[in-house]
């Protein structure tokens, strides 16, 4: 008895330490380039910015200046200012959109893997059907149909991701309906609701949350993919993507204007997958051991 | 083996019916009524009001779904307005460039992925292995889109080595047309080989600790034999399943890729679709792509089940 509760003594006062070295200094930078891009989106209406939709034709395509900091791109705007907001589509989208599939995925997952039987087989299948598809095919084509607009974007894009989040949702669930506490709970007369939110949810969140990190990294590339093609934001709205695409046309004499918001893109999306990555280590060890 | 595939056939059905049901709504329920967009925004109510009868749009939705999926069924998939070829005219014509640059595109990533899998699993935790493990991974969050600008910014804007964009047909130029897919294959692959060679690399150092290796190597057998013919062909399992699961998001790369070099696939004649809003093109493509992509994966599933003898027997 003694020698057990010395021992989770031990763990309890050891594991912070472990946990702090295990992340490392490129999961605290990956944070902070996230918080920085995150804030700079925030606050692009009190920061001391040129406007991105300003056109300066006598100054289009200028190098670095005090005037403008990145320079301008083929309409003579303002490049710093363009990525700025441009970052405020990417994360609005690449935020919200995983919100969605995390909400909706999440419930379902949660209730298939609670109430199995035929409840379980029609999400299950259902969710088959939307993942039939090639997920940018998709998109594609409701965004043909529906419009281009920030929202109509966010809603496909979320939509797209609630079979992931339902399937990691529903493997947390299966295995933890059995554990002791549940089984607990449920001797002890809990009802299905107090079970689901009290005892299982909580446990469910954290990989939830490992994974939602990565649905925002890819939600971020696809958003860029299709604002790419000119089938995302319309303009003059800017988006990473949409930045990245009208650079394309430049490439030969002025490829900073690709490479700028490539370069803004990449981290962003680098810093999701690295934290979501180690943060999906930490909630499942047995995958980490591999 | 038979009752399995029987039973992955059974589900195939739902599936299949599911997905013309979800094609046809998309393209049914959405606002854009195909009689306008063929008529342009002048036409009078009239016009519209007998197209649209003529097309059959007047009728019950149910109905047009059944009629659609009868034609679909008898390998009618609508003809568009716009150039009057028919869906499947036009896939055909375009199915083969996108299916040269899938697989060549496979070839590049599995001749880079499985040669570094094999170095790093055989030194793994050596600093190659740290560096090869850490650059896979920062590949994994560059999009295709940045790589492909990358690639056309050092090797046909620097170097003017390869065309940017193009195409030629391989009847006229086999060598030209090979040299038109270099960039664009090189751009998927450099998408899929973090995610072969990861997938590899894990299972290689498991089947490097098993007992059958050791004794091979106390038989005294050449290195290179027992890592090219012991160990990899029981740890290339998985290596099949992702090349599988990776079909769904290779089709949406190629799709990008097209458009960015100027290729005539399948992905190219989506855009160009949605672009000129011949939405029965669109419809058709997408369904062609989806049933292929079915097909696709009820394959992957029979291949696995053929490599490791438990997924037959399970519940899988």
């Amino acid at each position: 008895m003694a020698t057990l509760e010395l021992r989770i003594d031990e763990d309890v006062a050891t594991s912070p330490v472990a946990r702090t070295r295990r992340l490392g200094l490129l999961f605290w930078m990956a944070v902070g380039w996230m918080i920085f891009v995150f804030v700079a989106a925030a606050l692009a209406n009190v920061l001391p910015l040129p406007s991105p939709t300003d056109m300066d034709m006598l100054e289009r395509r200028g190098p670095a200046s005090m005037a403008h900091w990145l320079g301008t791109d083929g309409l003579g705007r303002d490049e710093l200012a363009r990525l700025i907001y441009g970052a405020r589509i990417s994360l609005t989208v690449g935020l919200c959109g995983p919100v969605i599939g995390l909400t909706i995925g999440g419930a379902l997952g949660m209730l298939a893997g609670y109430f199995r039987g035929r409840f379980e087989s029609v999400v299950v299948g259902s969710m088959d059907v939307l993942l039939a598809f090639p997920p940018l095919i998709l998109a594609l084509a409701v965004t043909a149909y529906l419009g281009q607009s920030v929202l109509n974007l966010t809603c496909i894009l979320g939509v797209l991701g609630i079979p992931a989040f339902m399937r990691v949702a529903r493997a947390a669930t299966l295995t933890l309906a059995r554990r002791e506490f549940v089984i607990a709970a449920q001797a002890l007369g809990a009802t299905h609701a107090r079970i689901l939110l009290r005892e299982l949810l909580p446990n469910v969140l954290l990989p939830l949350l490992a994974f939602f990190l990565l649905g925002v990294a890819v939600t971020i590339v696809v958003e860029g993919a299709l604002s790419f093609l000119g089938l995302g934001v319309p303009p003059p709205i800017s988006s990473w993507g949409s930045m990245i695409g009208e650079g394309r046309e430049s490439l030969e004499v002025a490829p900073q204007l690709a490479f700028i918001p490539a370069i803004a893109l990449f981290l962003t999306v680098l810093s999701f997958n690295l934290v979501g990555d180690t943060l999906q280590a930490l909630t499942n060890p047995r995958q980490s051991a591999l | 083996m038979l009752g399995f595939v029987a039973r992955r056939l059974v589900y195939l059905v739902p599936v299949l019916v599911a997905v013309s049901l979800l094609t046809f709504l998309i393209a049914s329920l959405l606002p854009g009524d195909l009689a306008y967009v063929i008529l342009g925004d002048q036409a009078t109510s009239d016009k519209v009001a007998a197209l649209r009868h003529d097309m059959g749009l007047d009728q019950p939705i149910w109905w047009r779904y059944l009629s659609w999926l009868g034609h679909v069924l008898q390998g009618d998939f609508g003809r568009s307005f716009r150039t009057g070829q028919t869906v499947l005219q036009a896939v055909a014509e375009r199915l083969p460039v996108s299916i040269e640059l899938m697989l060549l595109a496979e070839l590049a990533a599995l001749a880079i992925g499985i040669p570094l899998a094999i170095a790093c699993a055989v030194r793994s935790g050596s600093a190659f292995d740290r560096f090869m493990t850490g650059s896979a991974f920062g590949m994994l969050s560059v999009p295709a889109f940045l790589s492909a600008i990358l690639l056309i910014y050092l090797f046909a804007v620097e170097l003017r080595w390869l065309p940017a964009t193009g195409y030629v047909p391989f009847a006229e130029d086999p060598i030209g047309n090979l040299r038109c897919f270099v960039l664009p294959a090189l751009t998927l692959a450099l998408g899929e080989w973090p995610v072969l060679m990861r997938v590899l690399r894990s299972d290689m150092i498991a089947t490097l600790q098993e007992d059958y290796i050791a004794m091979a190597r106390a038989k005294g057998l050449k290195p290179s034999r027992i890592l090219l013919v012991h160990a990899l062909k029981p740890s290339s399992l998985t290596l099949v399943t992702v090349t599988g699961i990776n079909i769904g998001r290779l089709i949406g790369g190629t799709v990008i890729v097209e458009s960015i070099f100027a290729l005539p696939g399948i992905g190219r004649l989506l855009l160009g679709a949605i672009f000129t809003r011949d939405l029965v093109i669109l419809q058709g493509t997408v369904l062609f792509v989806a049933l292929g992509y079915v097909l696709i994966n009820f394959v992957v599933d029979l291949l696995y089940a053929v490599l490791d003898p438990r997924i037959r027997h399970g519940h899988a």
